[in-house]
């Protein structure tokens, strides 16, 4: 981790994220704030509808209509991107901002060639000849592990596995040399063998090029693997946020204790693993207070009512009334983000 | 259209039907509200021609010469009888008879779409529960058959028709061959949809399921499998019979459809395209006119139902 | 790739033998050929005659061999009704569709795939929705009622466009055309737009589907992530997707204008085959039956053909062979 204390490379502060329907307006993300630092991996976890991917897909500017921004802000070195119009937008996706979507059989275009593609990449954001453009193709391939990569670049999608392709477009992501990279769910597509090689290949790349990386998965394994902080999400709100060991060790928030007790671990003496009762709550239906009031065992009244802030509780923070009082600050977000930072960097 | 009543038929459907999404998509587009009520009221009005047309136009009795090219909403020159869309050159009453014309139009139209959703179902049923040579035989004909346009099918049926039958009774049977011939030439759609849905359910767990308690294929084809594919008929039989309308129009048209005795839409339509350059613009117009909202209304139907059964398209 | 082409050409020849199988049902069986030949007061010695001469009591699939044989040469019999060759019937007629066909299907491919593309882009632009609306009526509209509509405002209310026939034609040889004289091109124009409407309405909406459909593909999402400009996404990635499969469609949409030909032939009395057809019809002309039935199977086979080496030649997952760690 870096050391300065400079404005982090991305913010994202008290993001609301609506869907007007026939029946109200859906709220898919409310009130998230989250930093990422230069070089650093951020994991994401949740289960599916958590708002994982939407707020991936907000900070790159591609959230699909009717899905709008209704409040808050996402900062990128300090400026705001959320509000660009379309033509800025543009030339930071791909430039500062790269994505990799889940599934590497469907991202690509199955009728260009792979060096095409990189090609394309390359010129819409570098000044530089279609000649010096191919041979960096070839290098990227190289750098992400593709054997052959003067041939390759000259093959069709159809013609490459399914890791290859996911290698093909993490090369194609790392085309413009962004500052972060925005992973949905990189490896869930594909086999278990290929996931650690394409997981290793990427933390390799993103140390290499001191990128950073927001990784959304619902995979702890992953994430306990690369992330160096961790940020749980629960029906669109962040649940807990703070650096990987301690919430994998010693989580705080009742909903990441259970994602935490769900996973085997190989050797421990474990009789049973720990299930969470009951399911997300759908949109339609977040309960009053805490969104996850229902389903928590240690639940009191104050959760039914009032709906918790992050609240620092040691290491991470936690959306959780059982760690006010015990802490003197129960400071909003903004202060609550820095004075984080702040604690993360002296760890 | 029988399906449709078929999913309105109990109260309880019926409540869940004006709640439901696509009732809401329905009320939601005006084009599709007035589509509806201008097929309605063309339906209805077709189905009691007898009741509120002011003449039997097919009736030669009541059919005055003199009345003949009587210019809508004037008096005639012989008789001071006025007619609100004037008479064609017998002295007939378009308005009646444009009713009547509707109703023989509707009527193959209806029971060419009946005709070709049952066969297409069937066969779809079929080739996609037994698979094997009955589907490889099915759908090569059917692939045969779609790379030939409907028309074409539909007039060599005709021809056919007109080489075997014996010219005395062909005006008599005209009208079944014209709907066997617009069914045949429209049947493949429905066959394909519903062997490719049955294809999928049949590999579903509550088939496999019944099955193996030994319900018979027949039972379970219709029970289990038919609902689940009522959708998508329903989209193409909407849309199918506005191409049977179109279809027997044409037809007509060219004049291998219904015999003169009997015109529909595009009977009329043929007959007043010979006053078109005299002056006698009405003969044409009305039935043109007529023609186009009924195609036109139950078209725009099966368009809105296509979208709101399938909201990916929208 | 040969294998491909080889087995489909078999293919093709397969549907051109039970084509001729229909053709060959049609003129042997639908009436008596004998009678249609020489009349009622023929004795029964004469039609016997006759019988054997025509080979009419060889076994049936010798005769079916002995009809395709005399397809293949174009040789179709002579026309009941005008006692001349059919061939020669159909030669003369041939261009004039042909011509017609060619052009209004340029025509509805070109306008076709441009505002089906304009829509799916514009998808909310009160243009796009004006073009959607009238498109619908495009579809409703029955064809014969476009050319009685063209024919009143064009031929008899501003009496600037001829209301039938194909006006003054050139002879090239065997081919005889109108769009070298004024007043064949002017014969051409409300007939073309008639016959290409119906074929442009639908390519559209065609078009229009499946550009909105692409536009949602991972693959145009992950080149949006990229930073691509929306003209490289449009016009390269999208539009290059959207009509790989529309070939296939639009192919067969362009093959079957030579069929609708017979209704826009028809109301504007245009000289070609499919007029020819319908009298043929009317009047129970069987061998004029069958040997349009085999022309425009012959034409439909040939653009399926077609079609289908063209969808070979520009997708790469049918051409290219997978390579390496195959999936």
């Amino acid at each position: 981790m870096t050391n300065d204390t400079q404005t982090p490379l991305l913010s994202v502060r008290n993001l609301r994220i609506e869907f007007p329907t026939r029946r109200g307006v859906l709220v898919a993300i409310d009130d998230v704030s989250f930093d990422i630092s230069k070089g650093e991996v951020l994991g994401v976890v949740g289960e599916s509808g958590a708002g994982k991917s939407l707020t991936g897909a907000a900070i790159i500017g591609l959230l699909e209509p009717p899905g709008r921004i209704a409040d808050g802000q996402i900062l990128l070195q300090g400026e705001p991107i959320h509000n660009l119009p379309h033509a800025q937008m543009r030339k930071i996706r791909g430039r500062k901002i790269a994505m990799i979507f889940q599934d590497p059989l469907t991202s690509l275009n199955p009728l260009f060639t792979v060096g095409q593609q990189i090609i394309e990449t390359i010129l819409t954001h570098k000044d530089i000849s279609e000649k010096q453009a191919r041979q960096r193709a070839i290098d990227l391939l190289t750098e992400v592990g593709i054997p052959g990569p003067e041939q390759r670049v000259d093959h069709y999608p159809h013609q490459f596995s399914g890791g290859m392709r996911q290698r093909v477009v993490i090369a194609l992501a790392l085309c413009a040399d962004p500052e972060l990279i925005i992973a949905d769910e990189p490896t869930t597509a594909l086999d278990v063998s290929v996931q650690a090689q394409i997981i290793a290949l990427l933390k390799k790349l993103c140390k290499e090029h001191q990128t950073a990386v927001m990784l959304v998965t619902h995979d702890m394994g992953v994430i306990a693997e690369v992330a160096d902080r961790v940020a749980v999400m629960y029906a669109g709100r962040l649940a807990e946020i703070g650096p990987v060991k301690e919430l994998v060790q010693n989580p705080q928030h009742p909903y990441t204790k259970g994602l935490m007790g769900s996973i085997p671990v190989l050797g421990a003496d474990i009789k049973r693993l720990v299930q969470i009762d009951g399911s997300m709550p759908r949109l339609t239906s977040i309960p009053k207070g805490c969104a996850f009031n229902p389903r928590c065992k240690q639940v009191f009244d104050r959760c039914r009512e009032e709906r918790p802030n992050l609240i620092a509780t040691g290491k991470t923070h936690a959306a959780c009334w059982l760690y006010d009082n015990q802490d003197k600050n129960q400071d909003n977000q903004g202060n609550d983000q820095d004075s984080q930072d702040k604690r993360e960097q002296t760890a | 259209m029988s399906n449709m009543q078929s999913t309105t038929k109990t109260p309880s459907l019926l409540a869940r039907a004006l709640d439901s999404d696509i009732f809401y998509s329905f009320t939601r587009s005006p084009i599709t509200v007035i589509s509806a009520i201008v097929a309605f009221v063309m339906i209805t009005a077709a189905l009691c021609a007898p009741l509120i047309s002011p003449q039997n136009p097919f009736d030669p009795s009541t059919l005055n010469l003199m009345e003949g090219f009587t210019a809508p909403m004037t008096p005639n020159e012989f008789t001071g009888n006025s007619f609100w869309l004037g008479t064609d050159a017998q002295g007939r009453d378009l308005f009646s008879a444009i009713l009547y014309g509707s109703r023989v139009s509707l009527m193959v139209g209806f029971a060419a779409v009946g005709f070709a959703a049952i066969l297409g179902i069937t066969l779809g049923l079929l080739s996609g529960y037994l698979g094997g040579w009955v589907d490889s035989a099915v759908m090569r004909v059917a692939d045969v058959q779609l790379s030939f346009p409907a028309i074409l099918i539909a007039l060599l049926i005709f021809g056919v028709f007109k080489g075997v039958v014996p010219v005395q009774v062909q005006d008599k049977m005209a009208i079944y061959v014209l709907i066997i011939a617009i069914g045949l030439s429209d049947w493949v759609q429905y066959a394909r949809t519903v062997r490719s849905s049955t294809m999928a359910e049949k590999n579903k767990e509550y088939v496999q399921a019944a099955r193996l308690i030994g319900v018979p294929a027949p039972m379970i084809l219709l029970r289990h499998i038919l609902p689940n594919v009522m959708g998508p008929v329903l989209v193409i039989a909407t849309i199918g019979l506005a191409l049977a309308i179109i279809l027997e129009a044409t037809l007509s048209f060219l004049g291998v459809g219904v015999p003169p005795t009997q015109p529909s839409l595009g009977t009329l339509i043929r007959v007043g395209q010979d006053f078109m350059f005299s002056g006698e613009w009405w003969i044409i117009l009305f039935p043109s006119i007529a023609l186009l909202l009924l195609a036109l209304s139950v078209n725009l139907l099966g368009d809105w139902l296509r979208d709101a059964l399938n909201p990916r398209l929208r | 790739m040969i294998a491909f082409i080889i087995r489909r050409l078999l293919q093709s020849v397969l549907v051109m033998l039970a084509v001729a199988l229909v053709a060959f049902g049609l003129f042997r069986f639908i009436g008596d050929p004998i009678n249609n030949m020489v009349g009622q007061e023929a004795t029964m010695i004469e039609r016997e005659q006759l019988r054997e001469q025509l080979g009419l009591n060889d076994p049936i699939f010798i005769q079916y061999f002995r009809f395709v044989g005399n397809a293949a040469r174009g040789e179709f019999g002579i026309s009941y009704r005008m006692a001349r060759p059919v061939a020669d019937i159909i030669a003369e007629r041939l261009p004039a569709t042909l011509e017609l066909a060619i052009i209004s299907g340029t025509a509805a491919l070109v306008f076709g795939i441009g505002l089906g593309v304009y829509t799916a882009l514009r998808r909310d632009g009160w243009l796009s929705h004006f073009i959607m609306s009238s498109s619908l009526i495009g579809v409703s509209l029955p064809t014969f009622l476009i050319g009685i509509l063209l024919i009143y405002l064009f031929s008899v209310y501003l009496q600037i466009l001829p209301a039938f026939g194909r006006g003054e034609v050139v002879q090239l040889g065997w081919w005889s055309t109108g769009l070298l004289t004024s007043s064949g091109l002017k014969s051409l124009i409300m007939p073309a737009i008639t016959l290409g409407l119906y074929q442009l309405t639908l390519i559209m909406r065609l078009v229009r589907a499946e550009m909105l459909e692409v536009l949602r593909t991972d693959y145009i999402k992950f080149a949006r992530a990229r930073g691509l400009s929306n003209r490289a996404i449009h016009f390269s990635h999208a539009l290059k997707n959207t009509l790989l499969p529309v070939i296939t469609i639009a192919g067969l949409q362009i093959g079957s204008i030579v069929a609708f030909a017979i209704i826009t032939e028809t109301v504007f009395q245009w000289p070609g085959v499919g007029l020819l057809f319908i009298t043929a019809i009317q009047f129970v002309d069987i061998p004029i039956m069958s040997a349009y039935l085999v022309l425009i199977s012959l034409i439909f086979v040939v653009i399926n053909l077609v079609v289908d080496l063209l969808y070979f030649a520009v997708d790469p997952r049918l051409r290219v062979k997978r390579s390496g760690k195959g999936h």
